[in-house]
């Protein structure tokens, strides 16, 4: 099994590329749109800021690529901010449309508590999930954000979600897309569980 | 659903081995570093923190590869610092698997370095680490591992750096390190109130009611330690078990 990974230069992508590793799996980075064409399963890791992320896509011609990919079946998992540029604005950088794959704005999380959302919480399954399956009710992963897909309105594509100042969405799925507002490659061995759900479901 | 407390061991190294001190001196040999974190990666870990004490400019390349070897052995996030100076020594240890820099007197000579860190990794990858001192009254900020005075009061300085871009305060009582008679309750709890991010308690810890107290009364996002885990004074398993069954959130079992 070979991942695909977009690569838009920024953040730390070893992490995600050994735990790959470690499953088993090949990846290997991508940042052309010719090369988006042939992958089997695509990987949209996400750190930092949405604009750049947004910039980067448009600016190396990857969006229609991300999209015809999608709609011709490809899986593609979505994490943190990758999972954010799945619905169609951000109140990070309003002024950049989204992929817009599915409904719903991306918000800030309330100032309330403390932000970042930074650590260790807890996720609630909300319903059957490929994704999540074997992960048990309560399961702890790593979150780093302060930006978030709310739970409010209801969002039909949720799997899971967890509540920190707000009740926000951890994970979706929409047919052959996957997203996970947490880090499975931090989050020990539940993380990597996740991931091996995903290259199972990829295959 | 709640954000459980961390619970953080800290590697000291001299860019190759882990050492340990006591005040920040007296070094000795603790063992190597990617061994260790694989052993704490399996125990329960919630995150780790690499330090290059030693910090000289010749020794850059081996403390990144130290990074790179340890990461490799990590399934949780890693915070890499020491001698941090500029964006190209913070890419530098990005590059090699660290998702988190530090900065501390880097911070403290060019305020700014802050804000380009924030702007090129984002602010969840930039951790301040204060160094404070009490002064009687309140808190100084301390650089060159303890040893000097800034005369920056340690409140403002974190309220202004997290102003600037950093998304963490790694917290080190200069008082309590290596004293092993508990966290510094009060200096933790004024920073974490005077702060909207998280704080990371340092300095001082030895038995599991530092660690119930540090969460309880100092307000402490997460707590960090260095010797009692390497010389297995204290066990990540025992501890949050502990910290468990007292109703302080952790990630437990894990």
């Amino acid at each position: 099994m070979k991942f695909t990974l977009i690569d838009y230069g920024a953040g730390n992508m070893a992490s995600l590329e050994r735990a790959l590793r470690r499953l088993g799996a090949e990846s290997e980075r991508v940042s052309r749109p010719e090369q988006i064409l042939s992958a089997r399963a695509l990987l949209l890791p996400g750190v930092g800021h949405y604009a750049a992320l947004i910039r980067a896509l448009d600016g190396r011609d990857l969006r229609s690529a991300l999209l015809d990919a999608i709609r011709r079946g490809v899986p593609l998992l979505g994490i943190c901010l990758g999972l954010q540029v799945l619905f169609q604005s951000s109140e990070e950088a309003p002024e950049l449309g989204g992929l817009g794959l599915l409904r719903g704005a991306v918000r800030a999380l309330p100032a309330c508590a403390k932000l970042p959302h930074m650590g260790w919480n807890q996720i609630c399954v909300e319903r059957e999930s490929r994704l999540l399956a074997g992960i048990a009710p309560g399961t702890h992963f790593y979150f780093a954000h302060s930006y978030a897909a709310l739970a409010v309105p209801a969002c039909p594509e949720m799997t899971a979600q967890c509540v920190y100042a707000a009740p926000f969405i951890a994970a979706v799925e929409l047919g052959n897309l996957f997203g996970v507002q947490f880090h499975p490659e931090k989050s020990g061995a539940a993380g990597e569980r996740v991931l091996r759900n995903y290259m199972e479901l990829a295959a | 659903m709640t954000l459980a407390r961390r619970i953080i061991p800290c590697l000291d190294t001299d860019g190759e081995r882990v050492v340990k001190g006591v005040n920040f001196t007296r070094l000795r040999d603790a063992g190597d570093p990617a061994e260790l974190a694989a052993r704490y990666n399996a125990e329960g870990a919630d995150e780790l923190v690499v330090l290059d004490i030693a910090a000289s400019r010749d020794r850059r390349p081996t403390f990144v590869e130290t990074i790179r070897r340890t990461a490799a052995e990590l399934s949780i996030p890693l915070t890499a610092g020491g001698g941090i100076r500029n964006l190209a020594d913070a890419c530098a240890v990005i590059d090699a698997g660290a998702d988190k820099v530090t900065v501390n007197t880097a911070a403290v000579l060019r305020p700014q370095i802050l804000a380009e860190l924030a702007g090129e990794f984002g602010s969840q990858a930039v951790v301040l680490a204060i160094d404070a001192k009490s002064t009687g009254s309140d808190w100084q900020v301390m650089t060159r591992g303890g040893r000097d005075a800034t005369g920056l009061n340690a409140l403002d300085w974190a309220q202004r750096a997290v102003q600037l871009g950093a998304g963490e305060i790694l917290l080190t009582s200069v008082d309590r390190d290596g004293t092993q008679s508990g966290f510094d309750v009060p200096l933790t709890a004024a920073i974490s109130r005077a702060v909207h991010v998280p704080v990371i308690a340092s300095g001082g810890a030895k038995l599991p009611a530092h660690f119930a107290e540090i969460f309880d009364q100092g307000l402490a996002d997460a707590a960090l330690a260095a010797s009692i885990f390497h010389d297995g004074v204290q066990s990540l398993r025992g501890l949050k078990q502990y910290l468990s069954e007292r109703g302080i959130p952790v990630r437990w079992p894990c």
